[in-house]
C-alpha cells in the first residue's frame, strides 16, 4: 500500500442526483436521529458508484456536508479504505490480485498483460475504457489466478483467456463471468477426484454414526481425504 | 472505590480509574505519548505498557484499561500491577524501538529538542544503536496555518493534536488521512486551522512535529528563563509562563490551572510576544510645533506640571485603559483624588457597570470552574469564543458532557456548540423574564447560568440591561443559596481589578464618553487607553507602551512597562486576583507606570504616598483587603445581583452589537504584533470567502 493522495485533476463540482439522494436518505434512515454520520461508507460507497468509480474532491465535500460532518472527517475515511478509488478509473475497472496464492499461480503473467493492453497502473487507457490496479488478496484464492472487474470475479486466468477477456469487454461482446476455464465454481478441474469410492454413498447409514467411531479410531484402514492437489 | 496492587504498593482507586491513573495514584510514573489528561483515550502509542496480574496475560494499554476491568485473585486478592518487570522493559523497549524506527535522528535541528518526550522517554527506554537497516519513511510537511509549523517525518500518530482540535477546541480541522505507515496528520485539502486555540496543538505534541512557527529556531528551552505570570489579552487571566533570554520575552506558555485556563491558552494570549519587541515608547515625547519630538523625564514632567498648574480640577480627567495591573490603577485614582478631580474611568468600552452596586454585579460569580456545574446557560451579548475564548472551551467541555441547554441573544456566531438562537437584543431578553420556551428550561435547571457579555452593556442603557439580565437571573432563579448563575464576562484584563479599587467617575465625574467629549477636559491622562477617541482641544498625556492611537494624539508620551516588564496583580473577569511577576525589563528609558506615577505627583506637588511597590502593595490591601488574598475568587455578596434586578430602566430595542471587531488586534501589544496582523489577515480573507 502506498500514500493515497486525491487525483491532482477534479471536477469543478458534485451535487447529488435525485437517485442519490434517494438512496442517502435511505441509508441515513437506518441510523437514530443525530446519528447520520454513521451512514458515511456506505453513502461514500454509493457516490463512488454515482460518480463512475471513483471520489473526486467534491464528492468528499457533498457527503460531508449531507451528513454533517467536518469534511475531514469524511477525507480521513475515504483515504483508508483502498476501495474508495481517490483517483478516476475506466469504464471497465480491473483489480487484479497479486497476493501470494495468485502470484504463484501466474497473477505476474496477467500483470503483464494488464501492462501491455492497458497500459501503466493508475492509469485509465486513451479511450477510456480500462483502468488496473494491483490489491490484496480478494478472497478467491481456489481459482488462481484472478482478477476482479467492476463488481464482478474473473477466475482461473491464462495470458491468453484474459487478453480475449479485455477485447471482449472492449468490444461489447458478453462474457462469462467466473472461471474462464471449463470449471464450474471453485470445483476441481476436471471433475472430482477424491471421494470417488460409490459404496460412500450406497447405504443410507447415517454419516454421522459413521464418522463419529472413526474419529476416535484414525489409525483404522479409511482413506485420508487429501487434498485436490 | 477499588483495591489495586501497584509494584507492591496497595492502593484505593475510584473503579473506574484507568491503569495509568491508579499507577499515579501509587505515585509509579508511566511514560506515554497518546495519552493526555484532557483528551479522549486513544490507547494508540502503547507507550504505557504494564504487566498485570487479573487481566490479560501480554502487556496491557494502561490509559485504556479501567481498574474495574481487572479481576481480582483466586482468593479475593486485588489486582496486581506490575510498572518495573522485565515484561514491562522490554514491551517498552520495543514499542520505543517501534517508535524510533520512523524517527528522524534530528534533534540538533529540532525546535523540541530538550523539551521532547520522545527524547526524554528514549533516555529511559531507547536502544543506543538502531536494528532497522530500511529507508525510513517520508512525510510531506503540511500547511496548517501561520501559527504551527509541521515537521511530518517526526509525528509518532499519537493524534493528541486531532482530539485537542476535535473535542477541546471543537473546530475539527486536523484529522489523519490514510492509514498504517502511511497515516499522516494533515487539515482538509491544508488550509489553515481555524480555531482561535489552535497553538494548543503544538504544546500538546510529544515531539516535534508540530511546533510554533514564530517561535521557530529562537532559542533552545535550557537557555530561557521561565517566569510565572498572568496573561493579559483578555479578562480570563490565563496562567502563563514566560520565557525571557537576556532581556527579551521569547514566548509565552500555559501554566496549568483548573480553575482558570486549565492547560489551555488562546493563540492571540501565546503568540502576541513579538509585538512587544516593535513600536515600542522607548523614551519621553514632547510634542513641540506640532511634531513629538523625544524628551527627558523632567523636560516631559515639567510640560505636564506646567499645562496641570493652570487647568481647574474639573477639567483633569484619567481614562485607565484595558491592561493596566490594580497597582497602577490605584496609583493614577489616588493622583487623581490629590488633584481634585473625580474624572476617572476604567470602562474604556463605556460599559455600565458600577462598583456602587456590589461586587456580584460586575464579576462572574459562578467562577469558572462553575461553569462545569451549570445546566443551563443563558449568554447575553457576547461571543465567549472571541471574548474569552478559555471560557468558551470551558463552556463547551461542558457541553459536551451532555443534559446542557444554552441559549444565545446577541450576535448570531460559530461558538463550536449547538445554542438555541433566541433574538438579537434585549426585547429577546425581556421576554425570558415571562413565559418562553428557553425561560422554562432554565426555570427548570438546577443551576442556571446567566452570562452577560460587555456588547450588551457597552452601550446607553446598558445600566437597564444589566438590571433587566440580573432580573431575569433572578426570575429563572439562578441567584440561590450556593449557586450565584449571574455572571458578567469581560474582555479586559484591568477592568474588574480597576472596578475593585473604584476607577470610576466620583460624585459629578465624567465618564468616559464626556471625558472624550469636545471642550469637556483642558488635561487628559491616557493610561494605555487606546481604545478612546479623545476630541481635538485637550492637552493629553499617554502613559503607555506602544506607538498606538493615544501614542499619536498624545501631546505628552510617557513611556510605561508591558505586562511582562511589571510585577503586577490582575483580577480576572470572575474576580480572582492573581499575581504576575516580573519577566523582563521595559525598553529603554521606559519605566514601569507606578512609578512614573509617583515621580509625576512629586513634580506636581501631589507626591503619592508610597515610595516603592511593597508600600503601594500595603496601602492597596489595606484599602481592599480582598486583593491581598492571591489566587483566590471571593465570593461577592449575591444580594447585590436582587438589587440590581429591582434597578430597572428603559431598554432600546437595538440589536447586541459584538464588542470585539478583529479578535487578533484587541490592544496595542496585539496591533504591534506581525503574527496577529497575519492572522487577522487570515481570518478575514476566510470571513470573506464564506461570505462569497
Amino acid at each position: 500500500m502506498s500514500v493515497r493522495r486525491l487525483a491532482a485533476e477534479q471536477p469543478e463540482s458534485f451535487s447529488f442526483t435525485p437517485e442519490l439522494e434517494a438512496i442517502a436518505q435511505k441509508l441515513i434512515a437506518k441510523y437514530p436521529e443525530g446519528r447520520q454520520a454513521s451512514a458515511v461508507v456506505p453513502l461514500l460507497w454509493e457516490t463512488q458508484k454515482a460518480a463512475g468509480g471513483w471520489l473526486p474532491e467534491p464528492a468528499i465535500r457533498a457527503v460531508a456536508e449531507r451528513l454533517g460532518m467536518a469534511n475531514i472527517r469524511v477525507l480521513e475515511i475515504a483515504t483508508f479504505y483502498t476501495m474508495f478509488n481517490l483517483e478516476p478509473v475506466g469504464k471497465y475497472f480491473v483489480q487484479l490480485c497479486g497476493t501470494t496464492p495468485c502470484m504463484l499461480r501466474g497473477a505476474e503473467a496477467i500483470r503483464h498483460v494488464c501492462e501491455k493492453k492497458i497500459g501503466h497502473e493508475r492509469h485509465v487507457s486513451a479511450d477510456g475504457t480500462f483502468s488496473w490496479l494491483e490489491v490484496e488478496c480478494l478472497g478467491a484464492c481456489t481459482n488462481a489466478p484472478m482478477v476482479q472487474i467492476n463488481d464482478d470475479y474473473y477466475e482461473d486466468l491464462t495470458p491468453e483467456n484474459f487478453e480475449k477477456l479485455l477485447d471482449d469487454l472492449a468490444a461489447g461482446r458478453p462474457v462469462k463471468v467466473g472461471p474462464q476455464n471449463s470449471r464450474k465454481g471453485s470445483e476441481p478441474e476436471g471433475g472430482p477426484r477424491v471421494l470417488l469410492d460409490p459404496a460412500l454413498y450406497a447405504h443410507d447409514v447415517k454419516i454421522g454414526q459413521e464418522a463419529a467411531p472413526a474419529d476416535e479410531a484414525p489409525t483404522s484402514g479409511a482413506p485420508a481425504p487429501t487434498s485436490g492437489e | 472505590m477499588a483495591k489495586i496492587v501497584v509494584d507492591g504498593t496497595e492502593v484505593d482507586v475510584p473503579a473506574e480509574y484507568t491503569l495509568l491513573q491508579a499507577c499515579e495514584a501509587a505515585g509509579v510514573e508511566i511514560p506515554r505519548f497518546c495519552f493526555h489528561e484532557r483528551l479522549s483515550i486513544a490507547g494508540n502509542c502503547r507507550m504505557c505498557l504494564v504487566e498485570v496480574k487479573g487481566g490479560p496475560p501480554k502487556p496491557t494499554a494502561s490509559c485504556a484499561m479501567a481498574v474495574k476491568d481487572l479481576r481480582p485473585g483466586p482468593n479475593g486478592e486485588p489486582p496486581v500491577v506490575l510498572t518495573k518487570s522485565p515484561m514491562v522493559k522490554k514491551a517498552r523497549e520495543g514499542v520505543m524501538e517501534f517508535l524510533l524506527i520512523n524517527h528522524p535522528l534530528d534533534c540538533p535541528i529540532c525546535d523540541q529538542g530538550g523539551e521532547c518526550d520522545l527524547q526524554d522517554q528514549a533516555m529511559a527506554y531507547g536502544a543506543d544503536t538502531s536494528r532497522f537497516a530500511e529507508n525510513k519513511r517520508a512525510v510531506e510537511d503540511k500547511y496548517i496555518g501561520p501559527l504551527v509549523k509541521t515537521s511530518m517525518n517526526r509525528c509518532i500518530q499519537c493524534t493528541r493534536c486531532v482530539r485537542f482540535s476535535t473535542e477541546v477546541a471543537g473546530v475539527p480541522d486536523l484529522g489523519a488521512i490514510g492509514r498504517g505507515e502511511d497515516m499522516e496528520i494533515t487539515t482538509y485539502l491544508e488550509h489553515a486551522m481555524r480555531s482561535e486555540m489552535q497553538g494548543n496543538v503544538a504544546d500538546l505534541c510529544p515531539v516535534g512535529a508540530l511546533t510554533h512557527k514564530p517561535y521557530q529556531f529562537h532559542a533552545r528551552p535550557w537557555e530561557l528563563i521561565k517566569t510565572e505570570s498572568i496573561d493579559v489579552m483578555d479578562a480570563v487571566g490565563s496562567n502563563i509562563r514566560i520565557d525571557t533570554r537576556g532581556r527579551e520575552v521569547m514566548r509565552f506558555l500555559p501554566r496549568n490551572n483548573d480553575a482558570v485556563n486549565e492547560e489551555w491558552i488562546s493563540d492571540k494570549s501565546r503568540y502576541v510576544w513579538d509585538g512587544l519587541k516593535v513600536q515600542r515608547l522607548d523614551r519621553p515625547y514632547v510634542r513641540k510645533d506640532g511634531r513629538l519630538v523625544p524628551a527627558t523625564w523632567s523636560e516631559a514632567f515639567a510640560a505636564i506640571a506646567a499645562k496641570v498648574k493652570g487647568t481647574a480640577p474639573t477639567k483633569i480627567g484619567a481614562i485607565i485603559g484595558d491592561l493596566a495591573s490594580v497597582e497602577e490603577v490605584f496609583a493614577l485614582k489616588t493622583l487623581m483624588g490629590k488633584l481634585g478631580s473625580a474624572n476617572i474611568d476604567a470602562r474604556q468600552d463605556g460599559a455600565k457597570l458600577d462598583p456602587a452596586l456590589g461586587r456580584a454585579t460586575y464579576v462572574f460569580n459562578p467562577t469558572i470552574a462553575g461553569i462545569e456545574q451549570a445546566d443551563a446557560i443563558l449568554l447575553v451579548g457576547t461571543d465567549p469564543r472571541h471574548e474569552a475564548s478559555v471560557i468558551n472551551a470551558r463552556i463547551r467541555k461542558r457541553w459536551r458532557q451532555g443534559g446542557l441547554k444554552i441559549g444565545l441573544i446577541g450576535a448570531k456566531v460559530d461558538l463550536t456548540y449547538a445554542y438555541d438562537y433566541l433574538g438579537a437584543g434585549p426585547d429577546s431578553l425581556a421576554d425570558l423574564a415571562g413565559s418562553s420556551a428557553f425561560g422554562d428550561i432554565l426555570r427548570k435547571a438546577e443551576r442556571p447560568l446567566v452570562i452577560v457579555g460587555q456588547g450588551a452593556l457597552a452601550r446607553p442603557d446598558g445600566a437597564a440591561v444589566l438590571s433587566l439580565a440580573a432580573r431575569v437571573a433572578v426570575a429563572v432563579g439562578a441567584v440561590k443559596d450556593g449557586w450565584n448563575g449571574f455572571g458578567v464576562l469581560h474582555t479586559a484584563a484591568a477592568r474588574v481589578g480597576a472596578l475593585d479599587v473604584g476607577a470610576v467617575p466620583g460624585p459629578g465625574g465624567l465618564d468616559v464618553a464626556g471625558m472624550t467629549a469636545p471642550g469637556a477636559l483642558d488635561v487628559t491622562f491616557l493610561m494605555g487607553a487606546d481604545e478612546v477617541e479623545v476630541a481635538p482641544g485637550a492637552f493629553v498625556v499617554y502613559l503607555g507602551t506602544h506607538g498606538d492611537r493615544g501614542a499619536h494624539r498624545a501631546d505628552v508620551i510617557l513611556p510605561g512597562a508591558a505586562y511582562p516588564e511589571k510585577s503586577g496583580i490582575y483580577v480576572n473577569t470572575e474576580g480572582r486576583v492573581q499575581f504576575a511577576n516580573r519577566a523582563a525589563f521595559p525598553p529603554g528609558e521606559a519605566r514601569e507606570d507606578w512609578a512614573i506615577l509617583r515621580a509625576l505627583s512629586e513634580v506636581l506637588g501631589q507626591t503619592l504616598p508610597f515610595d516603592n511597590m511593597q508600600a503601594l502593595r500595603a496601602q492597596l490591601v489595606s484599602g481592599y483587603p480582598h486583593l491581598g488574598h492571591i489566587d483566590e475568587a471571593a465570593a461577592a455578596d449575591a444580594g447585590a445581583v436582587s438589587t440590581l434586578a429591582g434597578v430597572g430602566g428603559s431598554v432600546d430595542k437595538a440589536a447586541f452589537a459584538p464588542v470585539i471587531e478583529d479578535f487578533f488586534l484587541t490592544n496595542p501589544i496585539a496591533r504591534a504584533s506581525a503574527v496577529m496582523a497575519e492572522c487577522s489577515a487570515l481570518r478575514l480573507a476566510a470571513a470573506a470567502e464564506a461570505a462569497e
